[in-house]
C-alpha cells in the first residue's frame, strides 16, 4: 500500500519512493506544497468542545503538508469535535488553533471536508456526478460556469474512486459503500490543501479501503495534509501520526509507537488477546461506549509493538 | 375567472420552486409555522384597514424570529415549544378577527383564501414576487443545493450556512405572503408541499423535480378551478385537494411499481 503509511516514505504517482519531507522542502520531487513551511494544522494547548464546555483539553499537535494524522478513539471521545473545530464548524473552547496560519473560519479556501452523516442523501434527487460537481462550487462561486479544468477534475476524481460508471446513477440507488466512494470523490475533486475526513472508510469493503489508501496517499504526495478520524486500528497504523483520544489526550506519535496494548486499553476500555490458532497474538479492541462492548477491529500485535 | 386562474398559476409556480427546497431541506415544519404565523398579522392589518400582505409580512417575520429563538434556547423540547407557538399564533389570530363584525366570513377568507376576489393590483404584486423568487432560486442554486446536501458542507465550502438558510426562509415567507390571498394561510402549505413532494417521488434529478413540481402544481390549479366552477365548491380548497390527491395517487403507483419490479441495481447505470 502506498501512502498514508508514509511514516518515512511517500510513493509518488509515478511509483517512485521518495523521502517523506518531515523537514519541509527536503527531498521534494513534486511541485512545492501551496504553503510550504506553514503547518497545515497547528494546535497549542487547544481545548475543543460544545457551548464552551470542553470535551478534550490540552491538545498540542502540528500537521505539516504532505503528512497525515489519524484520530483514534471511541464514539464521544472528541474525534469529531476536534475535526469540526479544525474546519471551523465548531468554535474552539480554549488555546490556539491555526490552519495554514489563519483562524479555522478564515481558512475554508484550503479545506476539503467529509462529515460523518449524510442523512439527506436518501431523498436528495441527485446523481452521483452532481454530488462530485459540488466540490467545484467554492472555486466557482454562485454563477461562474464550469470550465473544462473543473470537469476534468470531476472526471478524474470519479475515475480515481472507481465510480465513473455510476456517474449518472441516482445517489439513492447506490449502496452505502458506493455512496461513500462518491463522497470521497467529492473531497478529491476539491483539490484542497488540507483534507479532513470523518470515518472515511466507513461502509467501504476491503477493495474500497485499498482504493481510498491509494488515492489519498497520492494526495499526500501532491502536497496536501490529511487528518482523519477512524475506528480502524489497522488503518491508523498507516498514518504518520496517531492521536489517541478518550475525552483526553492518551498519546500522540507515530502509529506503530502509539498503538500499544496498554494505550488501547486506556482508550477503548476493553482489549482482548485472540488465542485462536490462526490469529495467535492478535488483539481485539472492543468499545464500551454505549454500555455493551462492540468489536471495533483486530490488528496484529507484532505490527503495533 | 381568468384573474383567478392567473393568480392560481402564479401561486403554483412560486410554490413549486420554493417547495422543492422546502421538501429537500426538510423545512415543512417552518412552512407550517409561517402559514400559521401570518394569520394574526393579516387580522390586525384588516382591523386597521391596511393591506393584508403587509400584515402577513410582519406576522411571518415575528414567527421566524419566534421559531429561531425557541429552537436556540430550548434544545430538548423545541418540537413542543414550536407546536405551542403555532397554536398560540392561530388562537391570537382568531381572537383578533373575532372583534370584527363579520367574524366567520373574514376568518374563512383568511384561512382558506378567496381566489375569485384577487384584485389586479394583488396580481401584479404576486407576479413580481414570483419572478423574484425564481431569480433568487436560480442565483443561489449552488449554496441552496449544498445546504440540502449537508449544511456543514455548505459552511466549509465558504457559503455561510446560516445566511443561506435565512435567505431560503425569506423565499418561503415571500411565497406564503403573496399566495395567502388566493389559497388562504392554511392551504398555501399544501401548495408548497404537495407538487414538490410528488416531483420528488418521480425523478432522480433536481431540475426535473422542480419542473415536474411546476407541472403538477399548475395542472392541479387548473383542474381544481374547473371542478370548483362546475360543482360550486370552495376554489382554494379544491385546488389543494386535487394537488394532495395527485400526490397520494403517485405515491401509491410508485410503491406498486417498486413491488412489481425489484429495485434496479446501480450496476445497470452506464453512460448515456
Amino acid at each position: 500500500m502506498n501512502a498514508p503509511r508514509s511514516t518515512e516514505t511517500v510513493v509518488t504517482p509515478a511509483g517512485r519512493a521518495v523521502r517523506s519531507p518531515r523537514h519541509p522542502g527536503a527531498g521534494q520531487t513534486d511541485a512545492p506544497a501551496p504553503s510550504g513551511f506553514v503547518p497545515a494544522v497547528r494546535a497549542v494547548e487547544l481545548a475543543v468542545g460544545y457551548e464552551r464546555t470542553p470535551v478534550v483539553e490540552g491538545i498540542d499537535l502540528t500537521v505539516m503538508p504532505r503528512t497525515s494524522l489519524a484520530l483514534v478513539g471511541t464514539n464521544g471521545s472528541g474525534k469529531s469535535t476536534l475535526l469540526k473545530s479544525i474546519v471551523g464548524l465548531q468554535p474552539v473552547v480554549g488555546g490556539t488553533l491555526e490552519i495554514f496560519g489563519k483562524s479555522p473560519e478564515a481558512a475554508s479556501s484550503h479545506l476539503g471536508y467529509l462529515g460523518q452523516a449524510h442523512a439527506s442523501g436518501f431523498i436528495l434527487p441527485l446523481r452521483a456526478i452532481d454530488i462530485v460537481r459540488m466540490a467545484r462550487f467554492p472555486n466557482l462561486g454562485l454563477l461562474r460556469p464550469f470550465k473544462s479544468e473543473d470537469n476534468d477534475l470531476v472526471a478524474w476524481a470519479m475515475e480515481t474512486m472507481g465510480v465513473t460508471r455510476l456517474a449518472k446513477a441516482p445517489l439513492r440507488a447506490l449502496s452505502g459503500g458506493q455512496q461513500q466512494r462518491v463522497y470521497l470523490a467529492q473531497v478529491l475533486a476539491r483539490r484542497a490543501d488540507l483534507l479532513v475526513l470523518d470515518e472515511p472508510t466507513a461502509g467501504l469493503d476491503a477493495g474500497g479501503r485499498e482504493v481510498y489508501l491509494d488515492a489519498f496517499g497520492r494526495e499526500l504526495a501532491r502536497g496536501a495534509a490529511l487528518v482523519t478520524a477512524t475506528h480502524d486500528i489497522a488503518e491508523a497504523v498507516e498514518y504518520d501520526q496517531v492521536l489517541l483520544l478518550a475525552r483526553r489526550v492518551v498519546a500522540l506519535g507515530p502509529g506503530r509507537e502509539v498503538l500499544t496494548a496498554d494505550r488501547l486499553l486506556d482508550t477503548f476500555g476493553i482489549v482482548v488477546r485472540d488465542t485462536h490458532r490462526e490469529h495467535q497474538g492478535r488483539l481485539v479492541v472492543a468499545e464500551r461506549a454505549h454500555g455493551s462492548p462492540q468489536v471495533v477491529d483486530t490488528f496484529d500485535e507484532e505490527d503495533a509493538l | 375567472m381568468l384573474r383567478a386562474l392567473a393568480a392560481g398559476l402564479l401561486v403554483s409556480i412560486g410554490c413549486a420552486v420554493v417547495g422543492t427546497f422546502v421538501v429537500l431541506r426538510g423545512l415543512a415544519f417552518i412552512g407550517d409555522a409561517l402559514a400559521h404565523g401570518v394569520l394574526p398579522g393579516v387580522a390586525v392589518a384588516m382591523l386597521l384597514g391596511l393591506p393584508g400582505m403587509i400584515g402577513a409580512a410582519v406576522g411571518a417575520a415575528i414567527m421566524i424570529g419566534g421559531v429561531t429563538v425557541v429552537t436556540q434556547r430550548s434544545r430538548l423540547s423545541s418540537d413542543s415549544a414550536i407546536g405551542l407557538l403555532f397554536v398560540g399564533m392561530l388562537a391570537l389570530g382568531v381572537v383578533i378577527v373575532s372583534r370584527s363584525s363579520s367574524f366567520s366570513g373574514d376568518l374563512t377568507r383568511i384561512l382558506f383564501g378567496e381566489i375569485l376576489g384577487v384584485s389586479p393590483a394583488d396580481l401584479a404584486v404576486q407576479a413580481v414576487a414570483t419572478l423574484l423568487v425564481i431569480a433568487a432560486a436560480f442565483v443561489f442554486y449552488r449554496p441552496f443545493l449544498l445546504l440540502c446536501f449537508d449544511p456543514d458542507q455548505a459552511q466549509v465550502s465558504g457559503f455561510p450556512a446560516r445566511r443561506y438558510h435565512g435567505l431560503m426562509l425569506l423565499l418561503v415567507a415571500t411565497t406564503v405572503i403573496v399566495s395567502f390571498q388566493a389559497v388562504g394561510t392554511l392551504l398555501v402549505f399544501g401548495m408548497l408541499l404537495a407538487p414538490a413532494a410528488t416531483g420528488a417521488l418521480l425523478t432522480g434529478r433536481l431540475r426535473t423535480m422542480m419542473a415536474s413540481a411546476i407541472v403538477f402544481g399548475t395542472g392541479s390549479t387548473y383542474v381544481g378551478l374547473l371542478i370548483s366552477y362546475n360543482f360550486d365548491t370552495a376554489a382554494g380548497a379544491t385546488v389543494v385537494l386535487v394537488a394532495t390527491i395527485v400526490f397520494f395517487v403517485v405515491l401509491t403507483a410508485a410503491n406498486v411499481r417498486a413491488e412489481l419490479t425489484s429495485r434496479p441495481s446501480a450496476a445497470g447505470w452506464g453512460h448515456e
